[in-house]
């Protein structure tokens, strides 16, 4: 074991508010030796990210840190806000998660970095540029020189993130902090920000203190690991001794509630079952105003001639990165965006051309949770009226109490108490506000629910409360599901089948246990390669091809096929020509290639 | 039927009673809202009290400094008149300006607002076309040619001034309405199958009420301030009426004789637009909410 | 993005002069027919002119044709920036008239915005700095009195208090030009915009002060006078520039008042006067002055506002 760089002891942080002092984080113990990674783990409140601001001197003004925090022979909670200033950016420096708010928007990307180097080192203008542009080439950007003339918000998200990496690196500090660093990437974008990450560790001999939710990128990339809960430290040892042994029973809880990606899922369903929705050719386009004026208006296509079914029962899980057009898709399914080409038939009965009335009838059967449990809730309403809103607009006959009488049932169903009924969204916790959108889901005893993203913002464990919930329910009123995810591993553990989407086209679909154990094209490969194991022998042991780059923009996408741009198989052909879905060993694909791969 | 025998729900906490927590603390609104109120029923019920009446003059008494011996506690003015009573008879014209001429703007405002931000698309682009065309114009001094062409009357004062104020709280309904109209409760809604009337009626109205009535109080000052300023360049209403606006006015010609006429019309006003702006503050606080923790 | 920037600027500009121009064409029909449809004409305020000289000066001024050929007509004559004869100053054009005012409202109002932003702009840094301690409470106690006292009442009082009072600065007129007579006007137009500038800053700078980016700045160790400066003033200031164009017209009205009260020959009281008097071509000269010169600091601060924000450029 080498020196130790950080030894935090007796650590608290606590926060002043008008109701009296909130205690967030909890005697807490670690270290971080020089060179190495330790994770910190935890769920949302878990005060994973106060207790490392806390270090810094960062938290908010109200927050106060206790104990002690020995750095390069200094107690760090004991330095003057001077002080400490010279460490933050030199010696310790940090990167955020969310790249597009943590950069300013107002300077090039080059100030703000010559900023640092200006403030740590004296460099002179011109030497600073030149160190950030050396810089910028390490975390592989290209025309490294021009791009320090560029803002952020013309650089891609992944790009953003290397960008704020680059920064951190730049006075070779030897500790840096990464806050939940990919949380707001895709998957394909996370895996090569977190191997540039690693491969500049050791470049830089940096110690990195990683910060996540996600157990399968700590399994991958830490050698120690911290986990915490309710402000506490529950385990702290070695990664394979957490993942395989782990001391605390909370440990062991998060550990089954994290879906897993090589976990079998459900078995299809047999082809007999009755046929419950079809959709054939759906496009959906927007048109964008002109770039500049005068000029044409651009088309956006969203959704771009998709065609599946569902059976009554069955769950069809919906995957793809940002803006491939899966909410877009729920949406027009839905009917709550003007309805493109195609056509969509929910129990033989034709949705596209439907209006007024007939259309509001035909919703009766159709339902849909969202992906922000408290925006999809109207502030201003108690839950009762929210979850009996559309009973008493389908079935206005009903007396006020039958329908109250419904609602606490149906509270009670999905894990609410009739306590509940006269409290309003912003009393409840995220899993519960899901619960209560679920509620007013099921009130009608739709056919069809669309979950759009609706596990996503919540913490795993609360996540696999409600996953169980919705197959519980699913089972018990033959539910069907369409699962809208960018999470792989969830999509897996409630899907039958599986379509994946790639810039607003199918690229597969395919019964959920073959696409993940035999994904027949490219993209899907990578997809699945890029999502991350929670068993560090796995995980490190996995070969795997990075995809490089970022999504192309949907306003101009690739000729022929979509993903030719980032593709390591495409040829001439796939500039060309557009792939068409075909079937290919009993599911479907849009690959030239596909056969030879 | 098997309906549970009694659904006990103990009530929870709306957003507007926790707003009015949240104002209740707010110590500085809570005293302006109560000087607001006293300044108001003093307008109201002051001048039927007083023995003076407003337009009275008392010939012994002209341009007299105020005392308590003479009962004229404000002095009077160059016509001998009770200032007490003028100012209170102003406020009267003042007030009732606030509060006309921002039921005006509040009107045409909220009702184009909502038009164009719930319609949107190529209607949206025309009305709002039209509101930047009509921002560009130096309205005060159409106002002004518009007084001193057809005249000083009181019902041209309100339209005027709600015709210039409009504009600001139609921007921020048209805003509230487009992005409450995407907002994922409302998309809920309408895919719970509930009409569009009632959407509007239950979702939008409710959730656009907190705005409206942050920016109706802000209003008020600004459309006193427009009328004073008009009185005061001998626009407004007509003698013997009067409005703080004219009692400033007259007090700035006699100010090196009786700098009374000007402190106290100008006190008065300068007291009631600070209230207006404290609650004003005060709501925005307590029902914006981007502030609100927990 | 690496294209040439002073070329979307020029289309920018372009674009606004043709916007400009419905603008200033619907004000002038306003104040045009305004005018034109009010009872009482040019001529009611002086002695009874003899029949045949007010028919013949009816005629001179063309004002018994039809009122759409007349609106032509002034629209022709001021697109060569022909302004055309004052009716009350008889040997004035109304382009002259403008000339002699203008000069003393821009030195006054320029002076009193140059002032207002300079003190706004810092009160409400400092206040944001120091949210909810005591200096932010005096700062903004301060700017809230600022905003609750008009000019018009914060003009005669300043008066008092310094000229009738005091002694210490001449109560009104220009005298010899020199600042002792600009001070008391001057602070009179800022002091209710300094005022209103600092609660604007002050509100923006807290919320950019709580952006992550800033959070960001922070955990590079930049000292707090360069996260201040170079990260968060360009992003705080956006608010304020917006506002620059209501502020302009704000000084301009503004003035009306003020040069009455210090009796300061500017442009603001040819305005009323020409008002009073029906002096159509003075009245209407001025409208349209004043709204061309809005539009015209209307596009200059749109102008800025895109050179502070980095995302409206390119469109």
């Amino acid at each position: 074991m080498s020196e130790s760089l950080l030894e935090v002891t007796g650590l608290g942080v606590r926060f002043g508010t008008p109701d009296g002092e909130v205690s967030a984080v909890q005697d807490l113990n670690f270290e971080v030796s020089a060179g190495e990674c330790l994770g910190i783990v935890g769920e949302s409140g878990s005060g994973k990210s106060q207790s490392v601001l806390s270090l810094l001197g960062l938290l908010a003004d109200n927050g106060r840190a206790s104990g002690c925090a020995h750095f390069g022979g200094r107690d760090l909670l004991a330095l003057s806000a001077a002080e400490l200033a010279a460490v933050r950016g030199a010696q310790i420096a940090m990167v955020f998660q969310d790249p597009m708010t943590a950069l300013n928007p107002y300077l090039s990307i080059g100030s703000q970095m010559s900023l640092v180097l200006r403030r740590h080192e004296q460099l002179s203008p011109r030497a600073a540029r030149d160190r950030c542009t050396e810089m910028l080439t390490s975390v592989n950007i290209s025309d490294a020189a021009n791009r320090l003339d560029s803002f952020p918000h013309e650089l891609s998200g992944g790009q953003r993130q290397r960008v704020m990496i680059a920064a951190a690196l730049l006075c070779r500090p030897r500790l840096l902090i990464a806050d939940e660093p990919t949380t707001a990437l895709d998957v394909t974008v996370q895996a090569q920000i977190l191997a540039l990450i690693s491969q500049l560790r050791e470049q830089f001999d940096t110690a990195v203190l990683l910060i996540t939710h996600d157990l399968g990128v700590v399994a991958g990339h830490c050698d120690r690991v911290l986990v915490m809960e309710q402000g506490q430290r529950r385990d702290y040892g070695g990664v394979k001794e957490i993942f395989t042994t782990p001391a605390h029973d909370y440990t062991r809880r998060l550990l089954a509630a994290v879906p897993r990606i090589d976990a079998p899922g459900r078995q299809a369903l047999p082809d007999t079952v009755d046929e419950l929705l079809a959709v054939q050719d759906l496009s959906v386009s927007f048109r964008l105003p002109p770039l500049r004026w005068p000029g044409r208006a651009r088309e956006l296509r969203a959704v771009d001639d998709i065609s599946f079914a569902l059976a009554a029962g069955e769950t069809l899980g919906v995957v793809g990165e940002s803006g491939c057009g899966k909410s877009t898709l729920a949406r027009a399914v839905l009917r709550l965006v003007p309805p493109g080409a195609g056509r969509v038939s929910l129990l033989g009965r034709e949705l596209l051309p439907l209006q007024g009335e007939s259309l509001r009838a035909a919703r009766r059967d159709l339902q849909v949770v969202f992906q922000d449990p408290l925006a999809s809730l109207d502030p201003r309403m108690t839950v009762r009226d929210i979850v009996a809103e559309p009973l008493e607009s389908f079935q206005p006959e009903l007396d006020r109490d039958s329908v109250t009488a419904r609602v606490a049932e149906l509270l009670g169903r999905v894990g609410l108490e009739a306590a509940h009924l006269n409290r309003y969204p912003h009393e409840f916790s995220g899993g519960q506000s899901q619960r209560i959108g679920i509620a007013r889901a099921l009130i009608c005893a739709p056919k069809l629910v669309i979950c759009d993203e609706a596990v996503s913002a919540l913490d795993v464990s609360v996540q696999a409360q409600i996953i169980d919930l919705l197959l519980d329910l699913q089972q018990e009123l033959g539910l069907a599901l369409i699962f809208i995810a960018h999470d792989l591993a969830v999509v897996r553990q409630i899907s039958h089948r599986v379509l994946v989407m790639y810039l607003g086209r199918a690229v597969e679909l395919a019964a959920a246990n073959e696409l993940y154990e035999r994904p027949r094209h490219p993209y899907t490969r990578a997809l699945l390669q890029a999502v991350p194991i929670p068993d560090p022998d796995l995980e490190r042991g996995r070969e795997r091809q990075l995809l490089s780059g970022d999504v192309p923009s949907p306003l101009q996408p690739p000729s022929g096929c979509a993903f030719r741009t980032r593709c390591s198989f495409a040829d001439a052909r796939c500039a060309a020509e557009r792939p068409v879905l075909h079937e290919l060993h009993g599911g479907l694909v849009a690959c030239h290639r596909a056969e030879e791969i | 039927m098997n309906r549970p025998a009694e659904i006990v729900a103990p009530p929870g906490r709306s957003l507007w009673s926790d707003a009015w927590r949240v104002l209740r603390r707010n110590r500085a609104a809570m005293t302006a809202l109560l000087l607001l109120a006293t300044m108001t029923l003093l307008v109201i019920v002051g001048p039927w009290l007083s023995a003076f009446s407003f337009d009275a003059t008392d010939w012994d008494r002209i341009s007299e400094p105020p005392s308590l011996a003479s009962g004229h506690w404000f002095g009077t003015d160059a016509l001998g008149r009770d200032l007490f009573v003028r100012t209170l008879y102003g406020g009267r014209i003042s007030l009732l300006v606030g509060a006309v001429a921002t039921a005006v703007s509040l009107l045409i405002g909220i009702s184009y607002g909502a038009i164009a931000g719930y319609v949107g698309g190529r209607v949206d682009q025309v009305m709002m076309r039209i509101v930047d065309i009509l921002y560009a114009l130096p309205f005060m001094f159409l106002v002004i040619l518009l007084m001193v062409l057809f005249g000083r009357n009181i019902v041209l004062i309100f339209f005027a001034i709600g015709a210039i104020n409009w504009l600001d709280m139609a921007r921020i309904v048209r805003g509230q309405a487009m992005s409450l109209r995407s907002k994922e409760y409302v998309e809920a809604a309408r895919a719970g199958g509930v009409r569009t009337g009632r959407i509007i009626f239950r979702h939008i109205v409710p959730n656009l009420l907190g705005v409206v009535i942050v920016y109706a109080t802000l209003t008020v000052p600004q459309v006193i301030l427009v009328e004073s300023f008009l009185s005061f360049l001998g626009l407004g209403v007509q003698e013997p009426m009067t409005s703080w606006g004219a009692l400033v006015n007259e007090g700035a010609q006699e100010l090196e004789n009786a700098p009374w006429m000007l402190l106290f019309p100008a006190t008065w006003l300068a007291l009631t637009l600070f209230c207006f702006n404290f609650v004003g503050d005060g709501l925005r606080d307590a029902l914006d909410p981007r502030d609100r923790q927990g | 993005m690496a294209a040439p920037q002073n070329q979307p600027v020029l289309r920018f500009a372009v674009q606004r002069l043709l916007g400009a121009i419905p603008t200033l064409l619907v004000l002038i029909a306003l104040a045009f027919f305004l005018i034109r449809l009010a009872p009482g004409g040019p001529f009611d305020s002086e002695k009874q002119l003899p029949p045949e000289i007010e028919t013949k000066l009816r005629a001179a001024y063309n004002l018994d044709d039809p009122l759409p050929m007349q609106l032509g007509r002034y629209l022709l004559n001021i697109a060569q920036g022909d302004f055309g004869p004052s009716f009350q100053y008889r040997d004035f054009t109304v382009s002259e008239l403008i000339a002699t005012g203008f000069p003393v409202s821009l030195r006054l109002g320029s002076l009193a915005m140059a002032i207002a932003l300079l003190l706004g702009i810092t009160a409400g840094t400092l206040a944001a700095l120091r949210q909810n301690r005591p200096a932010d409470y005096t700062i903004m106690g301060a700017a809230m009195t600022g905003i609750s006292i008009p000019n018009f009442v914060l003009a005669p009082l300043l008066v008092l208090v310094f000229a009738v009072w005091l002694g210490w600065l001449p109560a009104g007129g220009l005298g010899d030009g020199s600042l002792r007579y600009l001070v008391l006007p001057v602070i009179a137009l800022a002091l209710p915009q300094v005022a209103y500038i600092a609660r604007l800053t002050r509100g923006s700078m807290i919320e950019v002060l709580r952006s992550p980016f800033i959070r960001t700045a922070r955990a590079q160790g930049l000292a707090t006078h360069t996260i201040i400066l170079r990260h968060a003033l360009k992003p705080a200031l956006l608010p304020v520039v917006s506002y620059l164009g209501p502020a302009l017209a704000a000084i301009i009205t503004g003035s009306v008042v003020v040069e009455q009260i210090f009796g300061v020959p500017g442009l603001g009281r040819f305005f009323v006067q020409g008002a009073l008097n029906r002096d159509y071509t003075l009245v209407m000269g001025v409208v349209v002055f004043y709204g061309s010169l809005i539009i015209a600091l209307n596009f200059i601060v749109d102008l800025v506002y895109g050179w502070l924000d980095p995302r409206l450029r390119q469109v």
